[in-house]
Formats: C-alpha cells, sequence, structure tokens
C-alpha cells in the first residue's frame, strides 16, 4: 500500500478550499455577507453549495458502511434524507424564506414574538450543530487513520484549522463557492471508483451480493431485525430522518441566502436531483463490500474497496481520489455546520457585548469549531451514521413541529412552542444519552428508548398543539401580518410588517 | 373691457361606479373581512397541495417496511437479476422524489399567481 496519492489528494483538497474561500473572500465586506451571502444566490450555484454541504461524513462513509454491516434496511437512512428534502420543500422552503429572518431563534422570535422561544431555540441550534460536528471530526480521524496511516486524533484538529481559517476569512458568501466546488468533487469522487469497481465485478463474473452468505435474507430485507421492534426501529429512522432535515441549523441557514420564496423552491427542487444523484452511489459500494470486504470495515469500506478490489498503483489512485472525497465532505458540512453555529452565537450570546457584527460571528465561529474538536478527541466513537442520525432526531423532535405550527397554523403560541421544545428535547435526549452509555440491547425497551423519534416527535407535536389550545390569549398580535409575509409572492405589494 | 372667461366645466355624466371599490391589497393589509377570506383561501390551497403530496409519500413510508415485514419474500423478488427491495430503495425512489418534487413547484407557483390574479382584478377601477 503507497499512501502517497491520498496523502497529495488531502493537501490538494484543503488548499483548493482554502484557495477557493480565499477567492470569495473578495466579494465579502458586509455583515450581510458573512451571515447569509447578502442573500444573493442564484438557485444554480446554491443547489449545488446546498448539495455540498449536506452531504457529510454520514453520506460519503456512513451509508454505505451502515448498508454492508445491518443490510438494506439501512437503505431508509439516504432515502429518508432525501426525502426530508422533499418535506422541507413542501412545508417550509418558501415561507421560511420570506420569513426573512436570519437563523432559526430569528424566525422563532419574529412569529411568536417571544426572547423565551429565541433563547431556547439558540440553544438548540448549538446542541443539534455540535452533535452533528462531532461525528465529522471523528469521521475525520477515521479516514485519515485508514488512508495514510496517520494517529487518528490528528484528523479533528485538522479538519477543524482549515474549516475555521475558511469562516473567519469570508463568511457565507466565500462558503458558498467552496461548498459548491465540494458537491461535484465528492460526486466524481465516489462515481468514478464506483465505475471502475463495477466493471471489475462484472469481470470476475458478478457474484450477487444478496446471495452471498448465510444471512443472505435478511440482509437483503429492508427492515430492522427483531420483528415487532424491528419494524419500530425502522419507522423511527424513516420519522427522523423525513421530518429532521427542515430543522438542521446548517441547512435552514442556507434558505435565507436565497434571493426570494420562488428561488428557495427552484433551489430545492434541483438540490432533490442532486441528492438523488449522489445516494445511487453508497448502496453500490456496500453491495461490493458484501462480495469482496468483510462486515467489520464498516465506516473505512468506501475507502478500503478500490485497495481491495483493483490492487497496485490503480487502486491506491482510486482510493486517492476517495480519500479525497471524504475529506472534502467532513470540510464542506463541518464549515455549514459552524457558520450556522456561530451565526447563532455571534447573534445571541455575543451580540450585546461591544463586538462589531462581523467580529462576534468570528468569535463565534472559533467557539463553534474548538468545542466539538475537543470533545471529539475525547470521546468514544459512536459510528458516523448513527450519530448523524441523533441529529436528525433531535431537529425533528424540536424544530419539526416549531417551523411547521408556526408556519401554517395561526393558533400557536409562545407558551406551547416553549412546551413543546422542551418536551421534544428531553424525548430525544434519551437517545442520545443511550448512545453515549453504549448499552447495547434488543427488544422493545431498547428499540423504544435507542431511537425515540417514532413517540417523540409526535409527542411534541402534541404538546404544542394542546398548550397551544389552553393559552389561546397568547397568540401573538400581528400574526395575520406574518402570515402574510410568510405566504404571498414577493410580487405582489402588500405591507409584511 | 377685459372680463374673465367663464371657467371652464367639465360635463360628465352621473358616476358609473357609485361607490368606487378600494384595491384588494388594502384588504389585506387593513385586515378586513375580505382581506382574510383572499389570504385562507391562499393558505388553503397551498395547504391542500402539499398535504396531497405528502400522504402518498407518507403512504409509501409506511407501507413499503409494513409489506416487507408482512411478507419477507416479497422483497427478495426480483426485477433484472436485482431483489424488488433494492430496486425501490436504491434507485427507483430518487427520480420519483425529485419528480414530485418539481410536481410541487409548478403547482405552488400556480397557486400564487391565481392569487396574484385575484388582487389584480379587483385593483381596476
Amino acid at each position: 500500500m503507497n499512501s502517497a496519492p491520498s496523502v497529495v489528494a488531502v493537501v490538494v483538497v484543503a488548499v483548493a478550499t482554502l484557495a477557493i474561500g480565499t477567492w470569495g473572500l473578495r466579494f465579502s465586506r458586509t455583515t450581510s455577507d458573512f451571515f447569509v451571502a447578502s442573500r444573493s444566490v442564484r438557485p444554480g450555484l446554491n443547489a449545488s453549495a446546498i448539495g455540498g454541504e449536506y452531504l457529510s461524513a454520514a453520506s460519503f462513509l456512513g451509508i454505505a458502511g451502515l448498508v454492508l454491516t445491518f443490510g438494506a434496511d439501512m437503505l431508509w437512512y439516504p432515502v429518508g434524507w432525501t426525502a426530508g428534502y422533499l418535506v422541507l420543500l413542501v412545508l417550509v422552503a418558501a415561507p421560511l424564506r420570506r420569513s426573512g429572518a436570519y437563523t432559526l431563534p430569528d424566525f422563532a422570535e419574529a412569529r411568536l414574538g417571544s426572547g423565551r422561544v429565541r433563547a431556547a431555540c439558540s440553544v438548540l441550534v448549538v446542541a443539534i450543530g455540535w452533535l452533528y460536528l462531532l461525528p465529522q471530526f471523528q469521521g475525520a480521524g477515521l479516514t485519515l487513520n485508514a488512508a495514510i496511516g496517520a494517529p487518528s486524533w490528528i484528523g479533528a484538529p485538522v479538519v477543524a484549522g482549515v474549516v475555521l481559517v475558511n469562516v473567519l476569512a469570508g463568511g457565507m458568501r466565500s462558503v458558498t463557492f467552496v461548498q459548491a466546488f465540494q458537491y461535484w468533487l465528492k460526486l466524481t469522487a465516489l462515481l468514478v471508483p464506483a465505475v471502475v469497481l463495477l466493471m471489475v465485478w462484472v469481470g470476475d463474473g458478478a457474484t450477487a451480493p444478496t446471495r452471498v452468505g448465510a444471512d443472505a435474507a435478511a440482509w437483503s430485507l429492508p427492515v430492522a431485525d427483531g420483528g415487532g421492534s424491528g419494524l419500530y426501529l425502522t419507522y423511527s429512522l424513516i420519522t427522523a430522518t423525513f421530518l429532521g432535515t427542515m430543522g438542521l441549523p446548517h441547512v435552514v441557514v442556507r434558505f435565507y441566502t436565497n434571493p426570494d420564496g420562488r428561488a428557495a423552491r427552484r433551489t430545492t427542487v434541483a438540490v432533490l436531483g442532486l441528492l438523488g444523484a449522489f445516494y445511487l452511489l453508497p448502496p453500490v459500494y456496500a453491495a461490493l463490500g458484501r462480495v469482496y470486504a468483510e462486515d467489520r470495515m464498516s465506516d473505512v469500506l468506501v475507502l478500503e474497496l478500490p485497495r481491495l478490489m483493483v490492487g497496485g498503483t490503480a487502486g491506491d489512485m482510486l482510493s486517492a481520489l476517495v480519500t479525497a472525497g471524504a475529506f472534502a465532505a467532513f470540510l464542506s458540512t463541518s464549515s455549514g455546520l459552524s457558520i450556522a453555529v456561530a451565526g447563532v452565537l455571534g447573534q445571541d450570546a455575543l451580540g450585546r457585548s461591544r463586538l462589531s457584527g462581523v467580529s462576534a460571528f468570528r468569535v463565534g465561529a472559533a467557539v463553534a469549531v474548538v468545542v466539538p474538536c475537543v470533545v471529539a478527541i475525547a470521546a468514544p466513537d459512536l459510528g458516523i451514521a448513527r450519530a448523524v442520525g441523533l441529529a436528525f432526531t433531535v431537529a425533528a423532535s424540536t424544530f419539526c413541529p416549531l417551523l411547521v405550527l408556526g408556519i401554517w397554523w395561526r393558533g400557536l403560541t409562545d407558551v406551547g412552542a416553549i412546551s413543546g421544545l422542551v418536551v421534544g428535547l428531553l424525548g430525544s435526549s434519551v437517545g442520545v444519552g443511550h448512545a453515549f452509555a453504549r448499552t447495547e440491547g434488543t427488544g422493545w425497551w431498547h428499540a423504544l428508548l435507542s431511537q425515540p423519534a417514532a413517540w417523540c416527535v409526535p409527542l411534541a407535536f402534541l404538546t404544542m398543539i394542546t398548550v397551544s389550545l389552553l393559552t389561546r390569549d397568547r397568540i401573538a398580535p400581528d400574526v395575520n401580518r406574518f402570515m402574510v409575509r410568510l405566504h404571498t409572492p414577493e410580487a405582489v405589494a402588500l405591507d409584511r410588517g | 373691457m377685459t372680463s374673465q372667461p367663464p371657467e371652464r366645466v367639465r360635463v360628465t355624466g352621473p358616476p358609473r361606479h357609485p361607490t368606487r371599490r378600494r384595491a384588494r391589497t388594502r384588504e389585506i393589509d387593513d385586515q378586513t373581512a375580505l382581506g382574510g377570506v383572499l389570504m385562507a383561501s391562499l393558505l388553503r390551497a397551498q395547504l391542500r397541495l402539499a398535504i396531497g403530496l405528502l400522504l402518498p409519500v407518507g403512504a409509501v413510508a409506511v407501507g413499503l417496511p409494513l409489506a416487507f415485514h408482512l411478507w419477507p419474500s416479497f422483497a427478495e423478488t426480483e426485477v433484472l437479476r436485482v431483489p424488488i427491495a433494492w430496486l425501490v430503495l436504491g434507485f427507483a425512489v430518487y427520480p420519483s422524489l425529485a419528480a414530485l418534487g418539481w410536481l410541487y413547484v409548478r403547482r405552488a407557483e400556480r397557486n400564487e399567481r391565481d392569487f396574484a390574479e385575484l388582487l389584480e382584478i379587483a385593483e381596476g377601477p
């Protein structure tokens, strides 16, 4: 094994990222540039950027490993991550852009007129952001270890460093260019080796992956093992991914970079296409891994498979390409998350200090990156896609009901929103705690505790609705004006408050 | 002797619209009953569209795992040598989701155009 091509690949991606970021800096001047790229990103570029940002280590490495290890029920992860965008498009995209708010806390405050809801949302954005950053940093360690034999603690600081330089330099405006570039890099890095590997597979006689091994039938069945509780686990995964996408801070913050509501919708459709194209590939690696690799490889399957199947210099080159894509995945998702968390920290935690808008954003960015970086080195490895799945569960249980009810139901009150957020957070924290405690088990209790989304999301919705109905006198007085702002096309001249 | 000519008076018939209708955008701005109805109609159209689109998606998301759970042999049915479960979840869903998204955008923009036209009709004299 020759790791020189992989080292070169990682360095090239890091340098290209910094170079494009610096180039983008020439356009970044104002606070609005830093937070939302002055809301002038066109749908085509923006869709690539969203795709680049969204396809994280979990998509690039995690899915293939999970499908290889646990079987076809894990195919629901990429399906849910794409379907989540459809749900987002249909229920949230245009109104969220038209709300005219920078971040989720801004939206909550504008809709409900309550500082407390705003504070609760700020805490949640930071919590979800850090929960999502953690596996990115850990995945970076794993990748550098597998690809070039570096000690696994080194990945987190390397990724954190590049992200920090980029975010500090140009904020959202420059990161948009970087992420658009990284979507296409990731697609190429997975597509080219996949085509080569498929040709090798056909040349080897095309053994059907679903007929390999004693557990072939269970492996190719897209429902989790364990009878009824397995079915529950599958439903829980579907609930979390379908509904969690709209509540992810780095996804939401992207919508404010669209010029208007109509562009926000068109961007989202383009994203659906880009994600669909990408997600065709990880299952190919999983299926080939079934034939050529062993279950144990899991998270590094995508990195190792080219070397296993091709070998020699060609294998090393393909491996280098995949490593470059994986590195791009960590960088782009971490950048997006850091910007979202930095935006909230800069506005809410540091906004009242004497720092100017841009300085507060920069201090916020440093805190946003350093904390999960330290935790990533210290905390146990949860498995990339699993940990990301937890972030989706928290988002689905908290921000999903807040956004859906806030946008479509006048009756939501501040008290109702807070109650629902608290219930959703407590419920989904059960799953997070369960994962960090690393308890293993089977059966109903384990299923209910480890994947709480299927009971937790409905409970959060129910709480928000019930408490809002009980506190009807607290409905925001200007809610009708706000509904006009959310739902009417910008072309119509109306008073939007 | 120079006397000012009498000021010219324009003779017109009785106004054809005794009470000039107010622009409908004003109805919404002033939150009148009519404005409320107009807004409610837009919201209802968009929400109906959203639910009409999400219901089938939800039905598939609930139905597929249930079908595979109840009839595991169904998942093994092969089409073109690929098990049907893999064909659906690994491939067919993605173009379907993109197509649904495209359909939604067209319909949602049409709803908004209808709303805008409704307001403009009323703004004439």
